[in-house]
């Protein structure tokens, strides 16, 4: 039982500790074009990312629509094959397990889906959803499979009565306390929630971000969360990864990269946040970004910001920046970082940093 | 302002004095008669308006915010939708009015920015097209001329290239070209009154600060009365003057922005700004979400339809909270709430409940 206010956990150097281990991942969609259906192109949906999860912490991974995290998501709990790279899940390689050796694994490993109005098979009861996974499983319960679920619907805040109702008698909130009891039926190690709350109304979402909190501290569950919501994303992780164009740009603790952001594109998204509060209104800076995010079909080269970066130099054009750790726990993919006065012990040269990731 | 409270006009034949302000809506009521029995959308809505200013409406799904505007652009079909009060825009009643002259109205007197620009635009026609048709409808020019239009706003919007982007078709924009390119069609008559119903939902904290921006300028320029619909505080908290919160289709609470931020009187507003985390502020360890679900808009609760979700009818006698519909009144300075609650419940509820968690 870990409470909410041990969180960042302390042991994070040590890979004992991982449940996790992401290296070099990459997924490339292969474009087909014309009669022979050759594929030349390829989008880049994600293009080599380094990290960690350790056990019973909260990974968040932030970015624009499009930067590759739900592509990472589906690739960790392996809907979709991974191009390259490795994924370790507790110290085993899952990267190219077949179906039938992965199976057992899904008990471990589990996902939380967006939509809990497409999420759930509007013809099946209830019971029948929660359920699903001890049959598919073969799990065999202490006393049935009836009694299970009643246990489940009961902790995720549903009652047990409902057992027999189908998906459109329920709210949306409801649905989706649905799909997270359907995903915490096997006791899952890890859970890849993909924006979770974000279909969600506001009242609502606190709701559900409050039970994934008490799950993790009641079941000891490790979460990889997929969200925009930058507030909601500082509230429930202890670390948090910012992607952009298929790569991570940032990566440490949650208090180091929202009160000191090193990457320019984490400041901008940091900036970019309404905040709600009309006194401050027209006080703070903000960084406007100007621009789309570029084709992950031919994205920029080198540093992949530098189209929309107001610190490009040309550096930044012809040299990728190395993912180097600028504080302790927190790395950064610039040239040119931010902030970064204020940690002066791990400064280190902030300039060019020699190029030893590629 | 006490005097926007209108007694009840059930008929729409016979019509309150003329409103004096550029938008007056004076007890409306949208009902939809459905199998399962009447679903009142909007229960008694009264708010003003005037040029230059920027009324935010903020509630959750279901609380009637989408459906007042579409009332307003009388977009609701008179055999689904039973409307009664009055709609005064300047100076002319629009639920009394012929389809045929709401019609000519839409585009150069209202326009409205929808939600999904990927339904609201014609798939069929390029985006240039659609925005040269609206004008072409409320200004004698050529085509040439239109065109020209249509890219000179296309370009006000930051399309870029919007010479050749002009002929694109609506699903070779990405989301926030989308957007903007709904925007330029919605100011391309330059409205007097712009509805922007949750403009920015889906679309990133980037695209999305671009788009507020967007429609600050715009205003500024044109001097339009503006109102954003929206389940995001901290959107209303960016652009409104004037904040209204509805709740089951009726408004809970009417206030300056600072005043519904700085100092908000009804149980619910309380519940939201709880049940959201915030950038701006330490983080909580734990959310405050109100409890229970919105309620069905055919059983509505009697008396304060937020009733079952409040903590704090408990403190008013009588249980006039579950038996009679609190007034919508004014406690101050044009702040209106509809509460039971005594103005001194309200103060020590929030210095001592509310305030010291947020």
């Amino acid at each position: 039982m870990t409470t909410a206010q041990s969180r960042p956990r302390a042991a994070k150097a040590s890979g004992a500790t991982d449940l996790l281990t992401v290296s070099g991942l990459q997924k490339h969609f292969p474009v087909r074009r014309g009669l022979l259906q050759r594929g030349k192109d390829a989008v880049k949906a994600v293009d080599g990312l380094d990290f960690t999860v350790a056990r019973g912490e909260t990974l968040s991974l932030v970015g624009e629509s499009g930067c590759g995290k739900t592509t990472t998501g589906r690739m960790l709990t392996r809907l979709i094959e991974p191009s390259a790279g490795r994924i370790d899940f507790d110290g085993q390689d899952i990267t190219h397990l077949s179906n039938s050796r992965m199976r057992p694994l899904r008990r471990d490993i589990q996902m939380i889906f967006q939509d809990p109005y497409s999420s759930l098979n509007p013809r099946h009861t209830v019971g029948a959803i929660v359920g699903a996974p001890f049959r598919l499983q073969k799990v065999q319960t202490e006393h049935g499979v009836k009694r299970a679920v009643q246990d489940l619907l009961k902790l995720v805040g549903l009652n047990p009565e409902h057992y027999n109702r189908y998906p459109y008698e329920f709210s949306g909130g409801q649905r989706q306390r649905i799909g997270i009891a359907r995903t915490l039926a096997l006791r899952p190690k890890l859970i890849v929630a993909d924006e979770p709350v974000s279909a969600l109304d506001v009242s609502i979402q606190a709701q559900v971000i409050n039970l994934l909190e008490d799950l993790q501290n009641e079941l000891d569950l490790t979460y990889v969360m997929i969200a925009h919501d930058l507030s909601i994303v500082r509230h429930v992780s202890d670390r948090v990864a910012v992607m952009y164009l298929g790569k991570i740009v940032e990566i440490g603790e949650q208090a180091g990269i929202y009160t000191q952001p090193m990457h320019p594109y984490t400041v901008a998204l940091m900036s970019a946040v309404p905040v709600p509060d009309p006194t401050k209104r027209g006080q703070r800076t903000r960084i406007r970004l100007t621009g789309d995010v570029p084709s992950p079909l031919n994205p920029p080269p080198a540093c992949r910001f530098n189209t929309r970066c107001w610190k490009a130099k040309d550096i930044c054009r012809t040299e990728e920046p190395p993912l180097a750790e600028l504080a302790p726990g927190h790395r950064v993919a610039c040239h040119f970082p931010e902030n970064i006065a204020s940690t002066p012990a791990a400064a280190a040269e902030p300039a060019p940093a020699p190029a030893e990731a590629k | 302002m006490s005097s926007v409270r209108i007694e009840p006009a059930l008929t729409t034949g016979d019509l309150g004095p003329v409103s004096t302000s550029f938008l007056e809506l004076r007890d409306l009521r949208v009902h939809f008669p459905t199998g399962d029995g009447l679903v009142k959308s909007v229960d008694g809505l009264s708010y003003r308006l005037e040029r230059g200013k920027t009324l935010g409406i903020v509630g959750e799904s279901g609380s009637g915010k989408s459906v007042t505007s579409l009332a307003i652009m009388g977009l609701h079909k008179n055999t689904s939708a039973r409307l009664s009060g009055e709609i005064w825009l300047d100076g002319e009643e629009l639920i009394t009015a012929s389809a045929e002259h709401v019609r000519t109205l839409r585009g150069k007197k209202m326009a409205m920015i929808f939600q999904d620009p990927l339904s609201a635009m014609h798939p069929f026609y390029t985006v240039g097209n659609q925005i040269v048709e609206a004008y072409r409808i409320h200004h004698k020019v050529t085509k040439k001329a239109a065109r020209a239009h249509a890219i000179d706003m296309l370009a006000r919007v930051g399309i870029p290239q919007p010479k050749s982007r002009v002929d694109d078709y609506p699903h070779q924009f990405s989301g926030g070209m989308r957007q903007r390119a709904m925007i330029a069609m919605a100011l391309s008559c330059d409205p007097e009154l712009l509805i922007a119903d949750e403009p920015t939902t889906a679309l990133d904290v980037t695209v999305q600060a671009q788009i507020l921006d967007l429609i600050r300028d715009l205003q500024q320029e044109f001097n339009s009365a503006v109102i954003i619909i929206t389940h995001d505080l901290g959107v209303v908290a960016e652009l409104a003057d004037d904040i209204m919160v509805m709740y089951a289709g009726r408004s809970a609470e009417y206030a300056s922005a600072e005043q519904v931020f700085g100092q908000p009187e009804h149980p619910y507003t309380w519940g939201l700004l709880g049940s959201m985390p915030r950038l701006d502020r330490d983080r909580s360890e734990r959310l405050l979400p109100i409890k229970g679900t919105p309620p069905s808009l055919i059983n509505v609760p009697l008396g304060c339809p937020f009733s079952p979700r409040c903590n704090y009818s408990g403190l008013v006698g009588d249980h006039a909270c579950t038996t009679d519909r609190p007034e919508f009144r004014d406690v101050g300075g044009g702040h209106r709430i509809a509460c039971h609650l005594s103005a001194q419940q309200r103060q020590q509820v929030w210095e001592d409940e509310i305030r010291p968690n947020l």
